[in-house]
């Protein structure tokens, strides 16, 4: 990519160190150290059942994690509440089933959370609402029930509703894997877009051409655990571990 | 249910498609063995309900239901009282301003329900059918007017009245109830207060049944949510308030409210018994409606709350804006099929003493100059809660549909 954006590679906005977590007396997480750069874009990749939602989902704290430290935006997440609300303010979620709200219309939907939580008016908000909306392709949809929307046109309401409040970080969990492959395309251009617009994004995704295209680290998750990471030339024309080979080779063909 | 099949047979509903007559050759008589059925069928059944027939139509007293009519639906509110002028008319403000909302909401929100609209507004020209006297029927037929006037404006102006229509729903209760019970006690003033022992007949039944619904719903509500409630103090009350009040039949709790409840207040709190009928349905509507709503908040999927929490909502604002809109909109017609049901439980508070609709019908039973009626009091008031019962569940239905609601 010609126009990558600069990584501010002295103060990481994300750290994490020696994360774990237990689903009862399974162990989900087993030491995640990483640490995410403002601007950076993340892709973390690895077979079914390895914890990258997870992991994705303790950065804002829809999960807890029991050992470790993870520090967003200067905060730790501890059990103080205030922490966790300050957090979620900064970072934004897109999850694989869009989660939007079925009974608000799209401009609602996106402009409920700037309202309720930052306060901003609601002529302020739908101004915001419609530029987002403009960004992502979707501005004629914003009297819409979501019901009323295709897949696609969905998951860019949720990028556009995560948006809005403005976040300094956004999280991706597989925002493409409930799309029909038409769709597709149309919702990675829109995070492709983020992403050279400066976005510190981390995204779950096996969508191997858009890391190759935005992504500035790879990170191979297997059993709860950071098998590999790297830059993508690296991880894939070089992978160092067989782990890491065998997937991508699985998932290359397909 | 069984009964609205099986009476389809024989009144079916006149559709643009056919005609009675076309359905009846098309669907019972259009093979010899089909007729051969019908024809055996009509005559069973005319066996059986042969003497039910011969006693209704001539030895049936149903001079009984006209001389007391008046009772039945008011019950002993202010009329016949020596020295008071009538109050009557309060009631019948009261009908009247609830015409006109029901017309006016008609018109803002439902569209393409013209039919529905007409039997709702018919159903005051129906109920005119009874024996009633002249000036009531043109009064009931009044109602469908005023119904339709403003089910007009409502249609005209619809997004203009949106918000007036709302607000005059939640006015119209505590207003309605006021007219109701009046307020001055002086003879000469305009509304002079009614006691609540003249409160009775349908009046007290329905008056029951809506306090009931209304009050009980923002409590039954608060206990769904407290029910799921990560607070230990907050979800064990809730669980133990639902699960005690549904382990008691309701007329236990009458029985308690009514002979119990004194001896828990202060001497000399001596709330009267209406008030206390009403405490007891509140308290027992709301176990269930809070059952009822936790069945809404169930289907609400998990990703509705990541979602919002990851927005940076908190809790309480996740239930307000989030949860409950779509678990209430779900679970709406099993609400209004709880508030018929709780409709026909007021019956209930005839047992504890108090003159509902069925309390009227015992009395006027035991009236010497009607002895021996029970069965046409019985089977009249049996048919009112019928009528009206349906009519609820129609309208809702319908209603249910044109908004959309139950589904998701
Ligand atoms: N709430 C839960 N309770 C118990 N176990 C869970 C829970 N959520 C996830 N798990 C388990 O934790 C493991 C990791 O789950 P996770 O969803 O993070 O995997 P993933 O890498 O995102 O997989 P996928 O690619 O299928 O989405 C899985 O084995 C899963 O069964
Ligand atoms: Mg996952």
């Amino acid at each position: 990519m010609s126009n990558q954006p600069q990584i501010d590679g002295h103060n990481p906005i994300i750290i994490c160190q020696d994360v774990h977590k237990w689903y009862g007396q399974f162990h989900v997480l087993r030491g995640i150290n990483m640490e995410v750069h403002k601007g950076e874009v993340v892709v973390i990749f690895g077979p079914s059942g390895s914890g990258k939602s997870t992991f994705i989902r303790t950065i804002n704290r829809l999960e807890e994690h029991q050992r470790g430290q993870i520090i967003v935006n200067g905060i730790e997440l501890t059990h103080d509440v205030r922490n966790i609300e300050a957090i979620r303010m900064e970072t934004g979620m897109v999850f694989q089933q869009f989660n939007l709200f079925p009974h608000l219309t799209v401009m609602q939907n996106i402009t409920l959370a700037p309202i309720q939580v930052r306060k901003t008016s609601k002529e302020e908000a739908e101004a915001t609402a419609l530029e987002l909306l403009k960004r992502v392709g979707i501005p004629e949809q914003a009297k819409k029930y979501p019901g009323q929307l295709s897949g696609g046109q969905q998951q860019r309401v949720a990028i556009a509703r995560a948006l809005a409040m403005k976040p300094k970080i956004m999280l991706f969990d597989e925002p493409t894997s409930a799309l029909d492959p038409e769709m597709i395309k149309e919702v990675l251009d829109v995070m492709v877009e983020l992403a050279q617009s400066g976005m510190t994004m981390l995204v779950v995704t096996h969508e191997m051409g858009f890391a190759r295209a935005v992504a500035n680290t790879m990170y191979f998750f297997d059993e709860g655990q950071i098998i590999e990471s790297g830059p993508p030339e690296e991880v894939f024309h070089n992978p160092k571990e067989d782990r890491t080979k065998l997937f991508l080779s699985q998932i290359l063909h397909h | 249910m069984t009964t609205l099949h099986s009476s389809k047979k024989f009144l079916p509903p006149p559709s643009e498609r056919s005609t009675a007559l076309g359905w009846v050759i098309k669907n019972l008589l259009n093979t010899w063995y089909n007729a051969l059925l019908t024809i055996v069928t009509l005559g069973i059944i005319f066996v059986v309900l042969r003497s039910s027939l011969i006693w209704a139509f001539s030895a049936a007293r149903w001079e009984v239901i006209p001389a007391n009519l008046r009772l039945f639906l008011v019950g002993q509110y202010p009329s016949q009282i020596p020295g008071e002028n009538d109050q009557v008319w309060r009631l019948w403000l009261d009908l009247y301003i609830l015409a006109g909302i029901i017309g006016l909401s008609w018109g803002v929100w439902v569209r393409r329900r013209e039919t529905v609209a007409g039997v709702l507004l018919g159903f005051p020209i129906l109920i005119a059918l009874l024996p009633f006297s002249l000036s009531v029927r043109a009064l009931l037929v009044g109602l469908s007017v005023a119904g339709l006037i403003f089910w007009w404006l409502g249609k005209r102006w619809a997004r203009r009245l949106q918000r007036v229509t709302i607000s005059l729903w939640i006015a119209y209760f505590p207003v309605a109830v006021l007219f109701i019970r009046g307020f001055g006690a002086e003879e000469a003033a305009f509304m002079p207060n009614v006691p609540t022992r003249f409160w009775g007949g349908l009046l007290l039944s329905v008056l029951l049944a809506i306090v009931g619904i209304a009050v009980s719903f923002p409590i039954g509500v608060a206990l769904a949510v407290g029910r799921q409630s990560s607070l230990p103090i907050v979800r064990s009350f809730s669980v133990l308030y639902i699960e005690l009040i549904r382990g008691v039949p309701l007329i236990s709790l009458l029985f308690m409210g009514q002979i119990m409840l004194p001896l828990f207040l202060p001497q000399g709190a001596n709330p009267d018994r209406i008030i206390r009928a009403m405490v007891v349905i509140v308290m027992f509507a709301a176990a269930y409606l809070a059952e009822n709503v936790r069945g809404g908040l169930q289907a609400i999927p998990k990703g509705q709350y990541e979602a919002a929490y990851a927005l940076g909502l908190n809790g309480f604002q996740t239930m307000v804006f989030i949860v409950l809109p779509q678990a209430l909109r779900t679970v709406i017609p099993v609400l209004v099929g709880q508030f018929i049901t709780l409709f026909k439980d007021t019956s209930l508070v005839a047992i504890v003493g108090l003159l509902d609709l069925l309390g009227i019908a015992r009395s006027v039973i035991a009236n010497p100059k009607f002895i021996g009626t029970q069965r046409e009091v019985f089977l009249f008031i049996s048919l009112f809660y019928f009528v009206l019962s349906y009519a609820l569940s129609y309208t809702s239905r319908r209603l249910e549909a044109a908004l959309g609601v139950g589904e998701r």
